[in-house]
């Protein structure tokens, strides 16, 4: 049982790193720049399928990483100079209709481009395989996902807590218009982290790649999450979206793992089969509600 | 003007006298994006190559093949049917993989008295009481496959069973037809449909310890469960079982050696020795360079059955009755083998055992191994009240 709880707990952290990476970038864009950013999805799928590509021309994953990142950044940049700069000082129904425009955008371009079955990411021959901790067997590559994960959240705690461009990144967040009238070239910083998210994206996506499956309309879902990990934190706050990531990442898994046992021993097995797993996948919105209901600015909130 | 309109109408009423003129349209809704369009796909080039064996005819007229991918969802699905049926009069529809979407666009599809002649999709429902005269499945009813494999794991002598499946009317069908045949203890886990990360799941299988596991996850959900798997580590304590579908020709060149020693069942495989298969998968590597799998051979044989059909009732496909008729009596030469309808327009025939390993030329693949059923029929029959 300690083995199933632990072995869970490690995939809940490995769900949770990944929302984060995904997290990070949109609740920043969100909370300092007041922007909606829907397409976030599609950089993150746009951003897998770069790794993907780069990965099978130069036959190796880390490379293909690094190009995909690379590649993603500069689309980031692009995006940001010629879109995203005419929607900063517009309302958000027009940012959500304008980025939502993005994302169809992006699927049918992905679409044309890579055709419409998924590509195949596969991990590094040598991470394949299963490795022992303690007793029992994980799978390799997952635990690198965990390792490189935790590294990017402690550099980004390091980058936004301890540093001067951290500092201003904050304090754009916290109030925009005294940020601009202290002298801070708030329209550069806005590009940086801009670019600095879609890169995160095409971290999480290039990671991911190899477990699930690098295909059209694999950001919408996963957007969905991302927006609820950073309501549940605190829009903002890239302390509320590590915190958060977590959360809704070991609610999910271990709802997923523990409630349809826990429920066919309480129910008939017919009605915990039909239960069971509608339940877990509405988990993660309880807690939403939840969490909204007791603190509506979220855990963390960075206009506090 | 008025002399281009007179010939306008003349042309029209020539057209609509000249009936044989007509093409005959086939209407084909498929999932040919997203996870499982693997399975999409292979019905498609499997058909397309019947088409063209037919010489781009059915039943010597000529005929006109509209596609439609239904994104593996029931709203799209039910959209481009609706299309094909109202817009484009199709004569036949085909092409749907999953059950879930065939139940939802089969009622509009029986309303318009289309014959649907389903080259994958087999629900229980439309086996047993639900079954339709315009309703007929070339392949297989969808328990049909877990029961053999159910038999197998039963006859092999295996205790403690998992079984992970979708949580859709294709894996419930699933779980009752392996639970039919196999009467030990088993541990459902159900799983959502087009999930592709299952952390969550192996962990639960390492802690229940089964020492079988039966999965049935089509298309891309089954290619990330098996690598999980290996990747897990689990594979050298449980033996995995799985139907056909999760074990052909797509999972395999996309998981490689890992899913050597895997049984499966099948009601086809490509080393069956009949002149038909022979052509056919011969025909199938040199058109699309791969191996074909059962969705392949499926469609392939859905097209022979609607040449056979209109041949039948000689280019007639405006009489229902006849046309039914013709398609119960099934004159075509499957690449199966022989089989035959029953009275709720399912197949009875025989299911093999299949084994994953490499063939003579080193090539990962399927080797049938013997016959599980012969002349098998699905449980739900007694309950259709064929018009």
């Amino acid at each position: 049982m300690t083995q199933l709880v632990l072995e869970q707990a490690l995939n809940g952290l490995q769900f949770g790193l990944m929302l984060f990476l995904l997290a990070a970038g949109l609740t920043l864009v969100f909370g300092i720049m007041d922007c909606i950013n829907l397409a976030h999805g599609s950089l993150y799928m746009v951003g897998a399928y770069f790794v993907a590509a780069a990965a099978q021309a130069a036959d190796s994953f880390w490379i293909g990483l690094g190009a995909g990142i690379a590649g993603a950044a500069l689309l980031g940049l692009l995006l940001e100079l010629s879109l995203f700069r005419q929607l900063y000082r517009r309302d958000h129904l027009s940012q959500v209709l304008a980025t939502f425009a993005l994302i169809l955008i992006a699927n049918e371009s992905v679409r044309v481009i890579w055709g419409p079955a998924p590509l195949m990411l596969n991990p590094p021959e040598s991470l394949a395989g299963p490795v022992e901790i303690a007793g029992f067997f994980y799978p390799a590559y997952r635990l690198v996902i965990i390792g490189v994960g935790l590294v990017v959240a402690a550099l980004l705690y390091l980058l936004v807590a301890k540093s001067r461009v951290g500092m201003w990144v904050r304090a754009g967040a916290a109030n925009r218009e005294m940020t601009e009238a202290l002298g801070i070239n708030v329209r550069g910083l806005f590009t940086a982290v801009f670019v600095f998210g879609a890169a995160l994206c095409a971290l999480a996506g290039g990671l991911l790649g190899p477990l699930l499956a690098v295909q059209v309309g694999m950001g919408e879902s996963v957007l969905i999450l991302a927006f609820v990990v950073i309501i549940i934190g605190g829009i903002g706050s890239i302390r509320g979206a590590l915190v958060g990531a977590l959360i809704v990442g070991t609610v999910d898994t271990l709802g997923r793992a523990l409630l349809p046992t826990l429920l066919r021993a309480t129910l008939p097995a017919d009605a915990a089969a039909t239960l069971g797993p509608a339940l877990a996948s509405i988990l993660i919105y309880l807690l939403m509600a939840a969490i909204l209901f007791f603190k509506p600015q979220g855990l963390f909130p960075a206009r506090a | 003007m008025s002399i281009r309109l007179t010939a306008l109408a003349a042309a029209l009423m020539l057209a609509g006298s000249v009936h044989a003129a007509d093409p005959i349209k086939v209407g084909f809704v498929s999932t040919l994006s997203g996870p499982g369009a693997g399975l999409g796909v292979d019905i498609r080039d499997g058909f397309n190559l019947g088409m063209q064996h037919l010489g781009g005819k059915l039943g010597g007229l000529p005929a006109e093949v509209l596609i439609a991918d239904d994104q593996q969802n029931p709203d799209i699905a039910k959209q481009a049917t609706d299309r094909f049926l109202k817009r484009d009069k199709v004569d036949f529809m085909t092409g749907i993989v999953f059950s879930n979407i065939m139940l939802a666009v089969g009622p509009a599809v029986f309303q318009n008295q289309t014959f649907y002649i389903s080259a994958n999709a087999g629900p229980s429902q439309y086996a047993g009481a639900q079954c339709n005269p315009f309703f007929f499945n070339v392949a297989w009813q969808n328990d049909n496959l877990h029961e053999a494999v159910g038999k197998v794991v039963q006859d092999k002598g295996f205790k403690n069973v998992m079984i992970v499946t979708p949580n859709y009317p294709g894996g419930k069908d699933a779980v009752s037809g392996f639970k039919r045949f196999y009467k030990g203890k088993t541990e459902e886990m159900y799983t959502k449909l087009g999930q592709l990360d299952y952390a969550a799941e192996l962990a639960q299988i390492r802690a229940a310890k089964p020492d079988a596991l039966f999965f049935f996850l089509p298309g891309g959900m089954g290619i990330n469960f098996v690598k999980q798997f290996v990747a897990a580590g689990l594979s050298r304590d449980t033996q995995l079982f799985a139907p056909g579908f999760s074990a052909d020709e797509d999972v395999i060149k996309a998981v490689g050696e890992p899913m050597m020693g895997m049984f499966n069942s099948s009601h086809w495989a490509h080393d069956m020795d009949n002149a038909e298969n022979k052509r056919f998968v011969a025909d199938f590597q040199k058109a699309y360079g791969r191996l074909p799998s059962l969705y392949a051979s499926q469609g392939y044989d859905a097209a022979l059955m609607m040449d056979a059909a209109v041949r039948d009732v000689k280019g007639n496909v405006a009489d229902k009755k006849a046309l039914q008729k013709a398609l119960e009596a099934k004159r075509f030469k499957s690449v199966r083998g022989e089989f035959k309808f029953n009275s709720n327009h399912y197949p009875v025939q025989n299911y093999y055992l299949r084994a994953i390993g490499k063939d003579a030329q080193g090539r990962v693949t399927n080797k049938t191994m013997g016959t599980i059923f012969t002349n098998h029929a699905d449980a739900y029959v007694a309950q259709c009240k064929m018009k």
